[in-house]
């Protein structure tokens, strides 16, 4: 018995060993010079915590090391096969597949005897978040790698709506469920009901929302994903759960408010209302010509130009355009011409896509460059590219009162001098607003395929 | 109860923590950030690791969720070293 204790004892304080080096890993993981290390760091942790834990075990060895080592297998397979551009898909993928663990663990925990009424609560909302996040991150990953196209409005997706409302008054019953016995008649198997109307609920939770709002979904199911971490290790009576899973928790609200910001919309605008039905289409009529311009022409320009603003969005990462554009990027240095990138929080469909994308090109971070840095001496850029990215430089947001995204921070591209806007046809972006900056003075558009057209400058170029 | 009351107070300071420490990160770090907080997500393995083994049920239960969190775990640390070790300056 005494050495049980003692056991507990080394756990607990490795258990704290390991929560102080997931805060430093966390830290790390949030500055370009130690990110790498933070991440080592973390890893470190969690190997302690993990084979701490394993010094007293319930389970058999065996269906530990079965499932470790499958899951590591699996888990590192897709890592390391996967290809960058499929990155978020894969974020949302493994999120997934943590709610999913914690879900399980709460249901087992259910089936312990002996609960107390706060277990039983806590047991409850694990399942509830834990649910969630599994199913809401299946359909996130569904909708980004475009398996899923169904989305608002669709019959299926009202169904799964309704219950993903059904679900709240189902959590309130559940919860109360044990202090009900005796006033009122038990619903028999409520238990496993409440098992599949969570996991529906999740499919509701996501389905309705669109792909441009898919950076702000993500960071949410994260967090989501540390929360219920958290309560399973309060659950479990675990420190060290509970303070990692905060954490996430933590990390993935500040990002999801950050991607809030940066839309300017609210988090319940952009999870229940949608831009759909957020504005009325005030600048959707034509506003005079557009002005096309072919590859050849657009060399012309930029072999004059002093300095470029590269500008990608999500039609970059469709385009796999990122590899020329760094090509071409790096023949308009030689030509003596200053290139940087603005990348806009939101473009693309996760938070920090598009520095994603541009790193495994191999673009020096130091080149990019947040809309506050380059907006104040965007009259000084000779020429922004605007590569497949629509909403995010819309001047309807700076201009506009009525628009629906008004007020968004935006590149004011509309400032320098001259913008090539490369795009496959003339249709509106996600938001489903006309973007005014295809029609301005200074604006050309060169359509087609983003690759396509950057190929053909970079080939004007080494001519 | 006094015990839950302690790790609330865990759990709050730790919420603060977390806000505090992720506040200002560069928007170049978002996607390793959010893929590396994903990463530690899969602590729940330690959770899966505690629960009890009585009964065919409880097995199958402690399998899959040791299966899933691991799979979130090495996913979660690989993908992002990959990334992080693709952000370069020259």
């Amino acid at each position: 018995m005494e050495n049980l204790a003692n056991i507990q004892v080394i756990q607990n304080m490795i258990y704290i060993i390991s929560s102080v080096m997931f805060i430093l890993g966390i830290k790390m993981l949030g500055k370009e010079a130690t990110a790498v290390k933070g991440n080592y760091l973390s890893a470190l942790a969690m190997f302690f915590a993990v084979a701490i834990t394993c010094l007293s075990l319930e389970i058999d060895i065996k269906l530990i090391l079965a499932g470790v080592l499958l899951g590591g297998l699996i888990g590192s397979l897709i890592a390391v096969k996967v290809k960058m551009t499929a990155i978020p898909e894969m974020v949302a993928l493994f999120n997934g597949f943590g709610g999913l663990a914690t879900f399980l663990i709460a249901w087992s925990q259910f089936n312990e005897p002996d609960n107390s009424m706060f277990q039983h609560v806590l047991v409850m909302l694990t399942i509830y978040i834990g649910g969630i996040t599994f199913s809401g991150s299946l359909i996130a990953y569904g909708k980004l790698s475009e398996k899923l196209k169904l989305g608002k409005g669709s019959m299926i997706t009202n169904v799964f709506i309704s219950f993903f409302y059904l679900s709240m008054p189902t959590l309130i019953y559940v919860v109360i469920e044990p202090s009900l016995a005796g006033f009122v008649p038990q619903v028999p198997s409520y238990f496993s009901i409440f098992l599949v109307l969570t996991l529906m609920a999740g499919i509701g939770f996501v389905m309705p929302i669109g792909g441009g709002d898919m950076p702000v979904v993500i960071s949410l199911l994260n967090s989501l994903s540390g929360i219920a971490a958290a309560f399973a290790g309060l659950l479990l009576l675990n420190n060290v759960l509970i303070v990692a899973g905060s954490l996430v928790g933590a990390s993935g609200l500040i990002l999801t408010i950050i991607m809030a910001k940066a839309m300017n919309r609210t988090i319940t605008n952009i999870l229940f209302v949608g831009y759909a039905s957020s504005g009325q289409a005030a600048s959707s009529e034509e506003q005079g010509e557009v002005k096309p311009i072919t590859s050849d022409d657009a060399y012309l320009i930029l072999e004059n130009a002093s300095s470029v603003l590269v500008v990608p969005g999500y039609g970059m990462a469709v385009a796999q355009a990122q590899h020329v554009v760094r090509e071409m990027g790096e023949l308009l240095e030689d030509n003596g011409t200053e290139v940087k990138y603005g990348i806009h929080p939101v473009a693309g469909r996760m938070p920090g896509h598009m520095n994603v994308l541009l790193a495994e090109a191999n673009v020096s971070y130091d080149l990019l460059a947040e809309p506050d840095d380059v907006n104040p001496s965007m009259d000084t850029i000779d020429v922004a590219i605007v590569i497949g990215a629509n909403d995010v430089v819309n001047p309807s947001a700076t201009e506009e009162e009525g628009s629906p995204i008004y007020g968004m921070p935006i590149l004011e591209v509309h400032n320098a001098k001259t913008v090539f806007v490369l795009k496959r046809s003339m249709s509106s972006g996600f938001a489903g607003v006309q973007n005014p900056l295809f029609f301005r003075e200074n604006t050309r558009m060169l359509f087609g395929d983003a690759k396509e057209s950057i190929g053909q400058i970079v080939a004007e170029f080494k001519d | 109860m006094e015990m839950y009351v302690l790790l609330g107070f865990v759990l709050l300071l730790s919420i603060f923590l977390g806000l505090e420490l992720i506040s200002k990160v560069p928007s170049t770090l978002h996607t390793p950030l959010m893929s590396g907080a994903n990463a530690i997500s899969g602590i729940a393995l330690v959770g899966a690791l505690m629960l009890s083994s009585a009964g065919q049920m409880q097995d199958i239960l402690a399998f899959g969720a040791i299966l899933f969190a691991s799979i979130n775990v090495f996913g979660g640390y690989l993908v992002t070293n990959r990334m992080l070790s693709m952000f370069k300056k020259k």
